[in-house]
């Protein structure tokens, strides 16, 4: 501020004799980046112009072309009719499948975290950390350790094959991340607003719901988007633990994609798997500013 | 009747005994002061009287009633942090409701009630800010309304104006001060800072280590310290603390220091206190604040009794309203306090007055104070 009302003359013909390598250092710096984004843009630019094409026009080979008739045939028919598995369903029983597991499933893993969060940084007891370390252990297992162990538990509960049954696989697998992201926002989050809040006689509950979570928002949008991310991309449990009528989209588009029978449709299959990768790129565009923001706050407070 | 009570209270975390043994206590509109140096389980104190903490051993009671087990919002205490501690998603008014809106206090009640706090700390125009809205002064005002509208039986004071700024903290003293003799509520207050300390309690306890070192008025710890430690940490600047032999004098015993280059000084004690004469012939620490050494236009008249003696003074500070100079004796530096405009030069030697009437003895072994 001061600098630059001090700026004198010598100083500004100083200043802008540096600006010249700075400007081609810059234009390098966004020439790169924009290569880069074309590069990562191209796939998305592939599958959205080849599912507005008829399937000969594929056929003819250009892939890099923009559609010359254009139809949103390939969509309605991978959304309503396309045969996956035996049923001419489309994908949209599955895409309900999808949101019906992942909804809770985030919703409850959430709110667990939060709590656990709460309790091992601001009601902590004996063996606090060697709970949360064993909570950490549980981001750290590989998906095809729990595969069987999870099968039989199912089992146990009358769960097997039922979307409440994804939902609680999920919500086991997910609260060690849960867990991992709240208790370390809580534990830089003040102690003696909770004593303060204890002698103005607000009850454990109280305390949570009034003063940490309104102050929480950054870590929940971390939360729900890590959590939506993972659940709605799962496959290995989807395809482990789903029967026929708890399919999840991932499943259904693989399903879809490579049945064995009649023509392959790329149209569709593009089609199909755009629908089944927009609900993460819906999440993220909407709160992708608190995502940022959210992993870097507590790293530096005030 | 004393108010609050603490009776042999003990604290432990695992196997460390934070607090050992204290028994403090407190009458009605009193003011306790607890000081010290950090981590001497001052603010470990104030959170058992609190309910934060659990404590291991003992008692407390407030008003007669005994509180070990009661919840913290059952002691009827109000607390105000050191980081103040205000909700940051509820504005200034929400903040000093929010207890009785935990107690289901009709709304036209509470708001009665944030008004009036809010007029007395002058804070009605922020009632609508969010504290992060607000400079450091007006927070502090915030958490001392949110203990007011409490209207509690016992204040508890974690360090309130250790964030602020010099100018303010003593402003904000002064205020605590008036509010205290206003509303006549008692006050137990925590703070590492002694002039905090001197300026504002009607009792201080001094702890060190989790003992408590000495409880007494401001002018009982200043006056009569019961060991160098609280001889030492009370005070600005620091009481002289000079080792010395007792020796026999003509007229009964007498005081020797060595000094650099120059004969012992020997000063003789008219009214010595009873235990000295034990240590004739013993080296001793010998206690004299900077205001009882002085020179000899500025000595208190009326002191029983004073010696006079001749010093190489080595530094002159001066601070405005006094002038501090600096001696050597029994092998280190000792401040003499100076009027502002006593004409003393470094370098040179000048005459000392020493209040001996206001002087004290420790046992070097001991620590403690001869008496």
């Amino acid at each position: 501020m001061t600098s630059a009302v001090s700026q004198g003359p010598l100083e500004a013909s100083r200043a802008s004799s540096t600006v010249a390598p700075n400007r081609l250092a810059r234009a390098l710096i966004y020439a790169a980046l924009i290569l880069f984004a074309i590069y990562y843009l191209l796939p998305l630019y592939v599958m959205l112009v080849n599912s507005l094409k008829p399937l000969d026009e594929i056929r003819q080979g250009d892939m890099l072309s923009l559609p010359m008739a254009g139809t949103i045939e390939p969509w309605l028919k991978a959304w309503a009719t396309a045969q996956i598995g035996v049923q001419p369903t489309g994908l949209k029983p599955y895409f309900m499948n999808s949101i019906l597991m992942v909804v809770p499933a985030v919703f409850i893993s959430t709110a667990l975290g939060a709590l656990n969060g709460y309790v091992l940084t601001k009601w902590t007891f004996r063996g606090a950390d060697i709970v949360f370390g064993l909570m950490l252990l549980a981001c750290f297992i590989p998906f095809q350790i729990v595969l069987i162990p999870m099968a039989r538990m199912l089992g146990i509960l009358g769960l097997a094959g039922t979307i409440p049954g994804l939902v609680l696989v999920h919500v086991v697998y997910g609260l060690g991340f849960t867990t991992l992201f709240f208790r370390n926002y809580y534990a830089a989050f003040p102690s003696e607003l909770v004593k303060a809040a204890q002698i103005d006689g607000a009850s454990f509950f109280q305390i949570f719901r009034r003063i940490l979570l309104p102050s929480s928002g950054p870590i929940i949008v971390v939360t729900v988007i890590w959590q939506f991310t993972n659940i709605w991309n799962d496959f290995l449990f989807g395809a482990s633990f789903a029967s026929v009528d708890s399919i999840p989209m991932t499943v259904a588009l693989n399903n879809l994609v490579s049945s064995s029978t009649g023509v392959k449709e790329y149209n569709v299959h593009f089609a199909g798997a755009i629908m089944a990768a927009l609900p993460t790129l819906i999440v993220y565009i909407v709160s992708g500013r608190y995502f940022v923001r959210g992993l870097m706050a507590g790293a530096v407070k005030g | 009747m004393s108010f609050l009570q603490i009776i042999d209270l003990e604290k432990s975390f695992g196997n460390v005994q934070v607090l050992k043994r204290i028994n403090l206590e407190i009458e009605e509109g009193g003011f306790l002061v607890l000081v010290g140096p950090s981590g001497c389980g001052k603010s470990t104190l104030l959170n058992t009287i609190a309910g934060l903490e659990p404590i291991t051993a003992g008692e407390i009671r407030i008003g007669g009633r005994r509180v070990n087990d009661l919840h913290p919002s059952k002691r009827d205490i109000a607390m105000v942090f050191q980081s103040y501690a205000l909700y940051p998603n509820m504005t200034v008014a929400q903040n000093i409701g929010f207890g009785m809106e935990i107690r289901g206090v009709p709304k036209p009640e509470r708001e009665k009630a944030i008004a009036r706090v809010a007029e007395m700390l002058q804070i009605d125009h922020l009632l609508d800010r969010k504290p992060s809205q607000l400079s450091g002064g007006q927070r502090q005002r915030v958490a001392m309304g949110r203990a007011l509208v409490r209207d509690p039986q016992v204040f508890l004071f974690d360090e309130p104006l250790s964030n602020l700024d010099a100018k303010l903290r003593v402003d904000m003293r002064t205020e605590i001060k008036r509010l205290h003799q206003r509303m006549g509520t008692t006050i137990v207050y925590v703070t590492h800072d002694q002039i905090e300390a001197m300026t504002l309690a009607s009792k201080i306890a001094v702890l060190k280590d989790g003992v408590l070192q000495q409880f007494g008025t401001p002018s009982e710890i200043y006056n009569n310290p019961i060991n160098t430690f609280v001889a030492d940490f009370m005070g600005s600047p620091a009481m002289n603390l000079i080792p010395a032999t007792i020796t026999n004098g003509a007229g009964g015993l007498a005081i020797e220091m060595e000094r650099p280059s120059a004969p012992p000084v020997t000063l003789p004690l008219a009214s010595p206190p009873k235990g000295l004469a034990a240590y004739k012939g013993r080296s001793v620490i010998f206690g004299v604040r900077p205001e009882a050494l002085t020179d000899p236009d500025g000595a208190d008249r009326n002191a029983a009794s004073i010696a006079q003696t001749e010093c190489f003074i080595e530094v002159v500070e001066p601070a405005g309203s006094d002038t501090f100079a600096v001696t050597h004796l029994g092998g280190k530096g000792v401040i003499a306090r100076l009027r502002a405009d006593a004409n003393i030069q470094p370098g040179t030697t000048a005459p000392l007055t020493f209040n001996l009437s206001k002087s004290v003895f420790f046992d070097p072994e001991t620590e403690n104070r001869i008496l």
